[in-house]
């Protein structure tokens, strides 16, 4: 393989009519690295995941998947990666059985009862397999799910929002999982609106509106933005952060339950009107680090900003 | 103004309200509500008439005299008999009653007009493709009346004396393949057809929908699989139970009905073959056209209607306009029904078989090819 990377695309692009869905993305994810693909909805994640598994052809723009062409290898590229969809979609009317062995069938496992018998036993299922898939909880049919998706010990993982509506007991053991699949040298590109998550990932990629915003590490898209923010602690702070929206050198404003955090670009000038407008009032103020959140909440706005019209 | 526990009308035309706006949303529906009425009215009122005129008859006529000239014109002006041409003998007649060229055969024997003026009283035959009773009942009632009409105009001056007892000559009506006219014989066969068209095209229209809907047919996609197979592998189990239909109905036909099998039973199959063909791909064109099942539901009972009235099933064919004829012709229900009456009542096989083929796979290759047209955009 050329690259060293797990997926390599660039310049990607992909219309529906006139909505430019995917637009000029550029992506890397190494191997073993677990890539978070952040965005809010509509901003082209499914798309740019479909792309990449071989399910869509890009208008434009090339790239390669486990060094595989996304455009010419695309069967390649589906025996050998794992692809999870955003709403369950195993056979709710097959038992969990039935659906693993359906699915080592399509990858012509060679030792297929054993694939499927191993399986069952890591989800400590075995008990259960005859049980319709349907009947299962959230948590446990995204665990089939995945265990479904690496029945065939793909390079690659693409989950898109594989935790949507799942507790966060299960969302910590799936992120486990994540993290011993990593270890073993699986690239994961996972897409998630989940904040906690977003700091569980080796690297993140922001997109909004088709566009790709940001690229790097936690620190590094923090960095990149330059927010300076101030936790603010006190009563009735819901009010107050109406009286700071137009403010000079306020950005933003986000309620973090007890605080409320207010971020800008530049630091000087959003201290003073913060201290000004706080003088005499119960408030308390702290400097504290700038959070991913606070960075994503502010590129979402930023970006809505330019965009001249939202859906 | 409402009050929480009785009945509020504010509530209660709000329901309204929201149910209407659904509504006018959902196209089909609203196609549906507006479209099948017109239909239905258009099709009853204008196409379906249940006393069929104008049928297509032959005449074998062994003697040409001014007396069978007359019993022939005789016969036009009933309305019921359209002369479509002249057969030489009885084994091109018959063909052509096998075929369904003809639904009528008059034969006027050698020396009728002879016998007739001697007053021995001969007979005329008419020979009736019986399959379908309603069809032909009515003109075979006034066929029957044939003597009594040609007797009171034409038998003047030296032979008015016959004109006064019984009729000079007699008509015989023979009903070919279903002598007792029993409607049965005509309807259990055709209802293997309807009964197909309905459960092959709902089904792989629901099938396909199916997995679209709940969303698995990414995961199908996303797996090393062809589209190809999986609609192929999707299909095969419907025509299997295609095939049990046809047995069912079949066993039903003869052992409770008791409609005779004339014909043969392998060459039934294959015939059934091909027409459960033909709706699957009629249910597949569907599914990669609806969006929903309920959608996929809508568009098949859009395709059953013309099917159920148009085909000849529950209504006489000949008995429709030119137009909607047209319409049933293109329809492979059309073409299986006379098919199956031909190879079950008529024991029709080979080439006798073939007007009736045809149609049905031009059928299935023209909706294939919009199959295979609208296919690539459900994989987008």
């Amino acid at each position: 393989m050329n690259s060293g990377y797990a997926i390599d695309v660039k310049g990607l692009n992909k219309s529906f009519g006139a909505k430019h869905v995917v637009n000029d993305v550029s992506l890397q994810v190494g191997r073993g690295e677990i890539h978070g693909f952040l965005g809010p909805n509509g901003s082209g994640k499914t798309t740019t995941i479909r792309i990449m598994c071989g399910l869509l052809k890009p208008d434009s723009g090339s790239g390669t998947c486990l060094g595989y062409d996304i455009i010419r290898e695309t069967d390649q590229i589906k025996r050998h990666i794992g692809y999870m969809t955003q709403k369950f979609s195993f056979w709710e009317d097959l038992t969990i059985r039935e659906n693993l062995d359906f699915v080592a069938r399509m990858y012509g496992l060679a030792d297929r009862r054993t694939a499927v018998d191993q399986t069952l036993e890591n989800l400590g299922l075995t008990k259960r397999s005859n049980q319709l898939a349907g009947t299962l909880s959230g948590g446990w049919k995204q665990r089939v799910a995945l265990a479904a998706c690496m029945l065939h010990d793909p390079q690659v993982l693409l989950l898109d929002e594989p935790t949507a509506g799942v507790d966060p007991g299960a969302r910590r053991d799936f992120w486990e999982e994540l993290h011993r699949l990593s270890t073993l040298g699986i690239s994961v590109l996972v897409s998630t609106h989940y904040m906690d998550e977003v700091e569980r990932c080796h690297k993140l990629a922001y997109i909004a509106e088709g566009k790709l915003l940001t690229r790097g590490t936690a620190s590094e898209v923090i960095a990149a933005q330059g927010l300076q923010t101030w936790a603010v602690y006190g009563e009735n702070l819901a009010e107050f952060s109406k009286t700071l929206q137009n403010l000079p050198g306020i950005g933003q404003t986000v309620m973090f339950g007890v605080m409320l955090h207010v971020s800008g670009k530049d630091g000087n000038m959003l201290e003073s009107s913060l201290r000004k407008v706080i003088a005499g009032k119960p408030f308390r103020m702290e400097h504290v680090e700038t959070g991913v959140e606070d960075v994503f909440i502010y590129m979402m706005k930023h970006d809505a900003a330019h965009s001249g019209e939202k859906r | 103004m409402s009050r929480l526990n009785g009945f509020s009308l504010l509530r209660w035309w709000n329901m309204v309200i929201k149910e209407y706006s659904q509504l006018k949303r959902d196209r089909l529906t609203f196609a549906m509500i507006v479209g099948i009425p017109i239909a239905q009215l258009f099709l009853f009122g204008y196409a379906i008439n249940t006393d069929p005129k104008h049928m297509p008859t032959a005449i074998i006529s062994a003697d040409q005299s001014e007396i069978t000239r007359t019993i022939i014109s005789t016969l036009k002006h009933s309305e019921y008999f359209n002369i479509v041409g002249v057969l030489p003998n009885e084994k091109t007649a018959d063909k052509a009653l096998a075929r369904g060229n003809v639904l009528f055969v008059i034969n006027i024997p050698a020396g009728f007009t002879r016998q007739l003026i001697r007053g021995e009283r001969p007979a005329i035959l008419i020979e009736a493709d019986a399959t379908d009773p309603m069809a032909t009942g009515l003109a075979i009632a006034s066929a029957s009346q044939l003597a009594r009409q040609v007797s009171l105009k034409d038998l003047t001056g030296s032979l008015a004396s016959l004109a006064d007892a019984a009729p000079p000559f007699k008509v015989h009506v023979h009903r070919l393949y279903n002598p007792e006219g029993l409607t049965q014989y005509n309807i259990i066969p055709g209802l293997m057809g309807v009964i197909l068209t309905m459960t092959m095209v709902l089904m792989t229209g629901l099938a396909i929908t199916r997995e679209r809907e709940r969303g698995t047919m990414e995961n199908l996609l996303a797996m090393p699989v062809k589209p190809i197979e999986v609609m192929t592998g999707k299909i095969v189990p419907y025509i299997a139970i295609g095939f049990i239909q046809i047995t069912i109905i079949l066993l039903a036909a003869r052992f409770i009905f008791s409609v005779p099998f004339v014909g043969s039973l392998s060459m039934m199959y294959l015939a059934a073959l091909l027409f459960v063909n033909a709706n699957l791909v009629v249910g597949i064109t569907l599914s990669s056209l609806a969006k929903s099942q309920m959608q996929a539901m809508q568009m098949s009972m859009f395709y059953f209607l013309p099917n159920l009235l148009l085909s000849g099933f529950m209504f006489p064919f000949m008995g429709m306009p030119t137009w909607a004829q047209y319409i049933g012709n293109v329809l492979p229900l059309t073409h299986f029904n006379r098919l199956i009456r031909g190879i079950i009542l008529k024991g029709n096989t080979g080439w006798d078989l073939w007007p009736s083929i045809w149609p049905i796979i031009l059928f299935t290759v023209v909706v294939m090819a919009v199959a295979v047209k609208f296919y690539r955009r459900t994989l987008d």
